[in-house]
C-alpha cells in the first residue's frame, strides 16, 4: 500500500481549529497519528478516518484525509462498508470507550471477528467526556460520576480481553503520552493485514484526570508498565526484577529471583492460541497497578474483503458473469393462464 | 406548599418525573438532554425520589429497560433527544403494541448529518405514527407539568406519551417554575395500576405470535385508545387546573376572537409568536395565535372549529417532510380538508437546526402571509441569500 509519497506532519493538519479541552490527551494522539501518517507514506487521498460520537470523534476534522463523522457507535460498521467497497483504501476508525464499547459494542466485535482491514483506535479515558462526565463501560467499579452518584455497580470491560474474545487478529495497547510507543503500535497496526484493535489510554484531564497515573506518573510508570515484546521474557520494573509467569492459563506477577528467569513467560504475539495473550490481558483490569503495554496478539487470518472478492471470482470462473434476467426466467417460474 | 424555583427546562422535566413518582428511570446520556437524567440520578441517589435508576449502553436499551419495567408494573420514565429517539424507534413501537404507558421527554434537536445539536422538531415528528401521545411544551413550567398530565392520560388508555421540548431554547433556559405540592400531585395522579403486571402468581405470556388471527384487532384497539386519549386529555387538562392551578388543553388560542390571520405554532418558538402577534395587533393587523399543544392525538375537530372562516393561516414548521411540506402544515391541511369555510394554509419552514426565529422573523412571515396568493406546498424562511418563498430549483443555495 505504501506509495512512497513524501509528507510531513503539516500535510496532515487541517485548517480547522482543534477544539478539545486544553490538556486533553487527544492532542497528543492527534500529533502522533499525523506524524505517523507522514511516515506511512500512503497518498492522503487513499486514507479515510471514520469516527462516531464523542470527544475522540472530532478526529476526522483535524486529519487532512478523507473523513466521516458518523453515527454514535456505528463507525466500525460504516468503515466496514468503505473497506469492503474500496479495499485499496487505508481505513482508520477512531472511537472512544463509550462509542466503541457501549452503544457500538456490537459493531466493534463483529468487525473484529470478520477481520475486515480496519485500523480501530479506541481512545479509552474511562469516562463519557462529551456529555460531561458520566461513567463509561470501562469505568472502574465504585466510580462516582454524575450518573453514578453512589458509585458504579457495572463491572467494566477490559478492552484488550474483549477484542481477544472477539477473535481479533491484532490487539495492542498504548498510552497517549508515550509518543514513541504509540507510533510503533500505529505502525504495527498498519502493517497488519486485517482488523487491528489498538486501545490507547487517554487522559481526560477535565472529567477523569490522572486515571492512568499508575502508568504515566514519573514515580509510578517504571514500576507499573509491563512491556510486551515479542520473543522476549515478560519482565518489568526499574531493575527488571519482576516478571510474569503463566500457570494453568492464569498469568501472575512474580519476583524473578523467586522463580528463576527460566520460569518467566516468553511473549509470543503470534501464538496459535489466544490463551496466553488473554491471560496477559487479565493481569490488570483497569490501569491501577502493573499493566501490560504493547502488542498482545498479531496473527494472520484471511482478510474479509479478500475472501469475499475470491468467492465472487471463483463463482464467476465456474458459472460465468451471471445474468439476472435469465435467472429470473429460469426453472421454477411458470405462467398463470 | 408549592415551591417557586428558577430552573431550566431540563431540570423542570426531572422535577416532573419526580413529582409523578416515577419508579424506574432508564436513560443514556445525550446532549442536550443529559441534565435531565443527571438530576434524576442525583434525586434518586439522595433518596428524594424513590426510584430505580438504570444506566444502559444505548437509547435502544434504555427504552427496552423501560418496556420491561413498565410491563412489571412500574411507572417508568426516560429522556432522550434526536439521534437517541431515532435509535429507540423499534422499542417505541413495542411500548405501544404492549400497551405500556411509559412517558419520555424528548429534547428536540436536529438530525444528522450534518451534525447539529440545535433545536429542530424533525426528530420527534419522525415518530408520528408509532402510536405515542405527543405533547409540545412551550415553557419550563410545561416541561414539568406535561409529564404529570401525560401520565394521567397514558395510564388510563395504556399508551405511552412523549413530551417535546426544544433544544437549548427551552432545555437550557431558566425560568421561574412552580414545583407543585407532592400531595396535590398525588391527588391528581393516582398510583399506576397496570392491568397485566408481571406476576408469578398470575402468570401470562407477553409479546406472543398473533399472526393474521388477532393482529388487526390489536391495532384497532390502539387506534381506539388514542381516540379516547383525545377526550381524556381535555378532561385531565381541566382537572389539572382544578387540582394544580394550571389549566391545559390540546390547543391554546391567543387573541383569536376577531383574528383574520392565524399563526399556528408548537413548542418554545410560540413565545416569540405571541410577542409578534401583540406587535402586529399594535399595527392594526387582526392576527392571532393557535398553539398546537397536543400533536397526537391530533385535535382535528377543535382545529376545524377554531380555524373556520379565517382569512389565512400560517403554520410555522421547525421541521420538514421532504417531498411534501412541513409536518405540522400537512397535518393542519389534512384536518381542514373538506371543511367549506376552511382558510388556505401557508406553510413556513423556519429555524431548522436551531437557526434563530426572532419576533421580527415572524413579523416578516406575517407580512408575507398577507400579501402572498399562492400558498405552494412549503415556503422557506431564512435560507441564506433567499427571500421567503418556495423551493427555487435553480438557486445555488449551498455555494
Amino acid at each position: 500500500m505504501t506509495t512512497g509519497a513524501k509528507y510531513t506532519r503539516q500535510d496532515f493538519q487541517t485548517d480547522q481549529e482543534v477544539r478539545w479541552c486544553p490538556g486533553c490527551g487527544d492532542y497528543t494522539i492527534l500529533a502522533s497519528v499525523q506524524n505517523f501518517m507522514a511516515e506511512m507514506g500512503v497518498d492522503k487521498e487513499k486514507i479515510v478516518f471514520v469516527s462516531g460520537i464523542g470527544c475522540a470523534s472530532r478526529f476526522p476534522y483535524y486529519m487532512n484525509t478523507y473523513g466521516v463523522h458518523a453515527i454514535h457507535g456505528r463507525a466500525p460498521a460504516i468503515a466496514s462498508g468503505i473497506a469492503v467497497a474500496r479495499p485499496e483504501l487505508s481505513v482508520w476508525v477512531v472511537a472512544g470507550d463509550g462509542d466503541a464499547m457501549s452503544i457500538g459494542g456490537n459493531h466493534l466485535i463483529h468487525a473484529l471477528r470478520r477481520n475486515i482491514n480496519l485500523k480501530i483506535l479506541v481512545f479509552n479515558n474511562q469516562i463519557y467526556g462529551l456529555t460531561k462526565g458520566q461513567y463509561s463501560p470501562t469505568s472502574e467499579l465504585g466510580k462516582r460520576t454524575k450518573s453514578s452518584p453512589s458509585g458504579s455497580i457495572d463491572f467494566p470491560f477490559n478492552p484488550v480481553s474483549l477484542a481477544l474474545g472477539a477473535e481479533a487478529t491484532f490487539v495492542a495497547r498504548t498510552i497517549d503520552m508515550d509518543r514513541a510507543h504509540t507510533t510503533e503500535i500505529l505502525n504495527r497496526a498498519y502493517e497488519h493485514k486485517g482488523s487491528a484493535f489498538v486501545e490507547i489510554y487517554q487522559n481526560c484531564n477535565v472529567f477523569n484526570d490522572k486515571a492512568f497515573i499508575a502508568l504515566t506518573g514519573k514515580e509510578e510508570r517504571d514500576l507499573n508498565r509491563i512491556p510486551l515484546v515479542h520473543g522476549e521474557k515478560v519482565v518489568f520494573g526499574p531493575d527488571r526484577d519482576r516478571g510474569v509467569i503463566i500457570e494453568g492459563g492464569t498469568a501472575r506477577i512474580v519476583s524473578v529471583a523467586d522463580v528463576g528467569i527460566d520460569a518467566i513467560h516468553v511473549h509470543d504475539a503470534t501464538a496459535a492460541s489466544a490463551g496466553p495473550a488473554y491471560a496477559l490481558s487479565r493481569l490488570s483490569h483497569g490501569p491501577f497497578g502493573p499493566t501490560p503495554i504493547g502488542v498482545f496478539r498479531s496473527v494472520d487470518r484471511p482478510v474479509y474483503e479478500e475472501t469475499l472478492q475470491q468467492q465472487i471470482h471463483d463463482a464467476q470462473a465456474k458459472k460465468g458473469g451471471g445474468d439476472l434476467a435469465a435467472l429470473i426466467a429460469s426453472a421454477g417460474t411458470w405462467t398463470v393462464a | 406548599m408549592p415551591e417557586r424555583l428558577l430552573l431550566t427546562g431540563n431540570h423542570a422535566a426531572a422535577y416532573g418525573a419526580m413529582l409523578s413518582r416515577a419508579e424506574v428511570i432508564s436513560a443514556y446520556p445525550i446532549t442536550p438532554q443529559t441534565m435531565i437524567v443527571e438530576l434524576l440520578s442525583e434525586l434518586t441517589a439522595s433518596g428524594k425520589l424513590d426510584a430505580t435508576f438504570i444506566t444502559v449502553e444505548s437509547e435502544h436499551s434504555a427504552m427496552a429497560a423501560c418496556v420491561g419495567a413498565s410491563a412489571a408494573g412500574a411507572r417508568t420514565y426516560t429522556a432522550t433527544s434526536g439521534q437517541g429517539l431515532a435509535l429507540m424507534h423499534e422499542m417505541l413501537h413495542w411500548a405501544v403494541g404492549a400497551r405500556l404507558p411509559v412517558v419520555l421527554t424528548n429534547v428536540s434537536r436536529a438530525m444528522a448529518p450534518g451534525w447539529s445539536i440545535w433545536a429542530d422538531q424533525t426528530d420527534i415528528l419522525s415518530q408520528r405514527d408509532v402510536g405515542w401521545m405527543m405533547l409540545f411544551a412551550e415553557s419550563v413550567q410545561e416541561a414539568q407539568d406535561f409529564i404529570i398530565w401525560s401520565y394521567r392520560v397514558a395510564e388510563q388508555v395504556h399508551l405511552p406519551a412523549m413530551v417535546g421540548m426544544d433544544a437549548f431554547i427551552l432545555s437550557h433556559t431558566a425560568e421561574p417554575l412552580i414545583v407543585h405540592d407532592q400531595s396535590a400531585v398525588d391527588a391528581y395522579l393516582p398510583k399506576f395500576e397496570p392491568i397485566y403486571a408481571l406476576d408469578p402468581e398470575d402468570p401470562r405470556a407477553y409479546g406472543g405470535l398473533v399472526n393474521r388471527d388477532h393482529y388487526f384487532e390489536l391495532r384497532y384497539k390502539i387506534f381506539e385508545a388514542m381516540d379516547r386519549a383525545g377526550e381524556l386529555l381535555v378532561a385531565a387538562g381541566e382537572e389539572f387546573g382544578e387540582v394544580l392551578g394550571r389549566r391545559y388543553a390540546p390547543l391554546e388560542g391567543y387573541l383569536l376572537d376577531d383574528a383574520e390571520y392565524v399563526i399556528v405554532s408548537a413548542g418554545a418558538l410560540t413565545s416569540n409568536v405571541r410577542q409578534a402577534v401583540r406587535d402586529a395587533r399594535a399595527r392594526g393587523i387582526k392576527v392571532g395565535l393557535l398553539r398546537l399543544v397536543a400533536f397526537r392525538p391530533f385535535p382535528v375537530a377543535a382545529m376545524r372549529r377554531i380555524l373556520a372562516g379565517r382569512r389565512k393561516v400560517a403554520v410555522l414548521d421547525r421541521n420538514m417532510g421532504p417531498g411534501h411540506s412541513g409536518i405540522f402544515a400537512a397535518e393542519v391541511r389534512s384536518a381542514l380538508f373538506g371543511s367549506s369555510s376552511a382558510p388556505e394554509v401557508f406553510d413556513y419552514v423556519v429555524g431548522l437546526g436551531g437557526r434563530d426565529v426572532r419576533v421580527e422573523t415572524i413579523l416578516e412571515v406575517l407580512d408575507d402571509l398577507i400579501t402572498r396568493d399562492d400558498p405552494e406546498m412549503a415556503l422557506f424562511v431564512g435560507v441564506k441569500g433567499l427571500p421567503i418563498g418556495p423551493i427555487r430549483k435553480e438557486a445555488e443555495v449551498l455555494r
